[in-house]
């Protein structure tokens, strides 16, 4: 699997859009994850956020908090979900989570195993750059990128400390809050993305609240990439049983691949 | 006042920020109004005349002659159970209300356990005329019923949080995500010295006022310092105030109550020190109950002020650097000085509270003779129907 970093550069010098997909690791069993992921990138998902279940998910919304549960509920560890995506190179993985089961597993342990699951980096809800340092390092040791977030609130010293310590591409919040879907996209995104252009040549994806092909046309008019997260936990949440439901997901995500396309 | 400002937020490897970027500038201007109002005569005697007139500070120093002669000790209490709303909360509660209109922030959200960190923002936000929610989670409602309906009478908005264990930790968490989506005109008053720093420091240097007071009385009614200072610890804020003026002196002992639920060895407590290992939970790095894969464990207390599966980053520090000694009392013991306070020495205590006084009533608690001073942190009215359950009146 080529480095997401140098996907993502590529894809942005060649003008074209990413579709990132997001689906919580566990929901509704580590079983059923490869299918769900190869339903994704078979969709055209260019990258698979693979969402790793925490107790108190401070930055998710009721759909990715109930999808954290019922996973914990059904025993899901972060070292079986490593297993259970071990050897899928479809496209690149990030998995995303808190920090706290990451230290419980151990920094530096995880860094190899996640490196040797062919996962190719990580984003940290409440981990900040500042607080980073170790595992930036242990990161970049195991060859691991780490996106970090940069949010509307965030002065432009900020945004520089958030792009500078992002590796693949910078996540964009396209509002204040937390995940879920929303009505429409912020006016909040485009200000952030032009602000973090003067920053960084990095490429700039934009998350949250993004739910459909025009909020996907409009966030890829001023970004390199839209994030997808809690319409397909809903959609894998109420569709997906027993490998049923996989044409639902992939009209879903086929529709909102075709947005990213000019 | 002058400020004991932790370099990078740390207290030794704990505390530190752990929270979404979002937050990152408020938590900024936050520490930095702080620092600037700590330092400005205005900002202390606004807050000194609240805490005069409308708190009724300083508040006193009692002692306690019928635990005394059955301990064997010199048992006094100070009496933050005398503060307006009946708990040391509102010493922090005004304080950072006060900072929040400094900022321009009219919404104040809080979250709650016993209802009393509550009830003070409440009456704060009352007071200084801003808007007021406060989450809390449903078990809580139900176990702190009078405390919701008093939030209400002031006008604030009680949200019941129905998430994970429906207690103190997902009313953080509720009112995490509030703040996140709603950080440019909202403030989050913390209700203990926990959060992402500068909330542990800020929190601790408003209800310093406990110890600062306490350790004043103490020299001027008795010529000298007492010999163990005892505190009952959820989040630990009231422990922190108390402790706080103590620090520095060496002879002092000081005593950290848990809150040991059905048992430590039952694992259904809600002893982080006693029992956890350090992790990462609402923004810093201390002593947590979480299982072997990082996951935060259910907590048990009879009391929904100590209900918490972590505590202030401070504590783990005081605790590795052992300063402070920390142990537990199970719910047993903390219901059982519930009534014998009450019973010989006419004051009836906050179930928090009441841990402390079953940690002095153990038996060996400290040399015969000593001079023990518990902080009273709260008073017990709001309990009464957990009495009336659990004891049968």
């Amino acid at each position: 699997m080529a480095r997401l970093a140098d996907w993502a550069n590529q894809a942005r010098d060649e003008g074209a859009k990413a579709l990132v997909a997001f689906v919580t690791a566990g929901d509704p069993s580590l079983e059923e994850l490869p299918a769900i992921m190869e339903t994704l990138a078979d969709a055209g998902a260019d990258v698979i956020e693979l969402g790793i279940p925490f107790s108190d998910p401070i930055a998710d919304g009721p759909t990715i908090q109930a999808a954290s549960n019922r996973s914990l509920g059904a025993g899901t560890r972060l070292t079986d979900v490593l297993r259970a995506v071990r050897g899928f190179d479809r496209v690149p993985i990030l998995m995303m989570g808190y920090l706290n089961p990451m230290l419980a597993y151990g920094l530096e342990r995880l860094a190899q195993d996640a490196a040797s699951a062919a996962i190719s980096g990580s984003i940290v809800c409440d981990l900040l750059p500042d607080e980073a340092g170790e595992w930036r390092r242990l990161s970049l040791e195991a060859g691991l990128d780490t996106v970090f977030i940069a949010a509307p609130t965030c002065t432009d010293e900020r945004l520089r400390t958030v792009a500078e310590a992002s590796l693949g591409f910078v996540y964009a919040l396209s509002r204040t809050g937390v995940t879920g879907s929303g009505m429409e996209i912020s006016s909040d995104a485009q200000g952030l993305v032009a602000r973090l252009r003067r920053e960084t040549p990095k490429p700039v994806y934009v998350g949250f609240g993004v739910s459909n092909p025009s909020h996907v046309r409009e966030v890829v008019s001023f970004a390199d990439g839209a994030i997808v997260g809690s319409p397909i936990v809903d959609l894998v949440c109420r569709e997906w049983k027993n490998g049923q439901g996989r044409e639902t997901l992939a009209r879903y995500v086929r529709e909102m691949k075709q947005a990213t396309l000019a | 006042m002058s400020v004991r400002r932790p370099e990078l937020g740390r207290f030794g490897a704990y505390g530190g920020r752990y929270v979404p970027e979002t937050l990152v500038p408020a938590l900024d201007e936050l520490e930095a109004l702080f620092l600037t109002c700590a330092a400005e005569s205005g900002f202390h005697s606004e807050l000194q005349g609240l805490l005069t007139e409308y708190v009724g500070r300083p508040t006193p120093v009692t002692d306690l002659p019928a635990l005394s002669a059955k301990t064997g000790y010199r048992v006094s209490a100070k009496r933050e159970d005398l503060c307006h709303t009946g708990a040391h909360k509102i010493n922090n509660a005004i304080g950072q209300c006060l900072l929040a209109q400094r900022m321009g922030k009219q919404r104040i959200i809080a979250e709650t356990g016993a209802g009393q960190h509550g009830v003070a923002t409440a009456t704060a936000c009352a007071r200084l005329g801003l808007d007021c929610t406060v989450y809390m989670g449903e078990t809580d409602c139900e176990r702190q019923r009078l405390n919701v309906v008093r939030m209400r009478m002031l006008g604030a908005k009680v949200v019941p949080v129905t998430s994970g264990t429906k207690t103190l930790k997902d009313a953080l968490n509720e009112a995490l995500r509030d703040w996140v989506t709603n950080v440019r005109d909202t403030h989050y008053v913390i209700g203990s010295v926990a959060g992402p720093h500068p909330f542990p420091m800020i929190v601790r240097e408003f209800q310093a006022v406990i110890g600062r007071e306490a350790r004043a009385t103490c020299l001027e009614c008795y010529g000298e310092l007492p010999d163990v200072g005892v505190a009952c610890v959820g989040g630990g804020s009231n422990a922190m105030g108390f402790f706080d003026a103590f620090l520095a002196d060496d002879q002092v002992r000081l005593v950290g109550v848990e809150a040991g639920g059905l048992g430590i060895e039952t694992g259904r407590h809600a002893a982080p020190l006693t029992s956890g290992r350090p992790g990462v939970l609402h923004g810093a790095m201390s002593y947590l109950m979480q299982d072997e894969a990082g996951q935060v464990m259910e907590t048990h207390s009879v009391s929904a002020g100590l209900d918490y599966p972590s505590v202030g980053p401070e504590h783990s520090h005081l605790k590795d650097t052992h300063r402070v000694e920390y142990c537990s009392v199970t719910d047993d013991q903390a219901l059982e000085a519930f009534t014998e306070v009450a019973r010989l020495e006419g004051i009836v205590v906050a179930l928090e509270t009441a841990h402390a006084f079953a940690a002095v009533l153990q038996p060996g608690f400290a040399a015969p003779g000593s001079r023990v001073m518990v902080n009273l942190s709260g008073r017990g009215d709001k309990d009464m129907e957990t009495a009336a359950r659990l004891l049968g009146y």
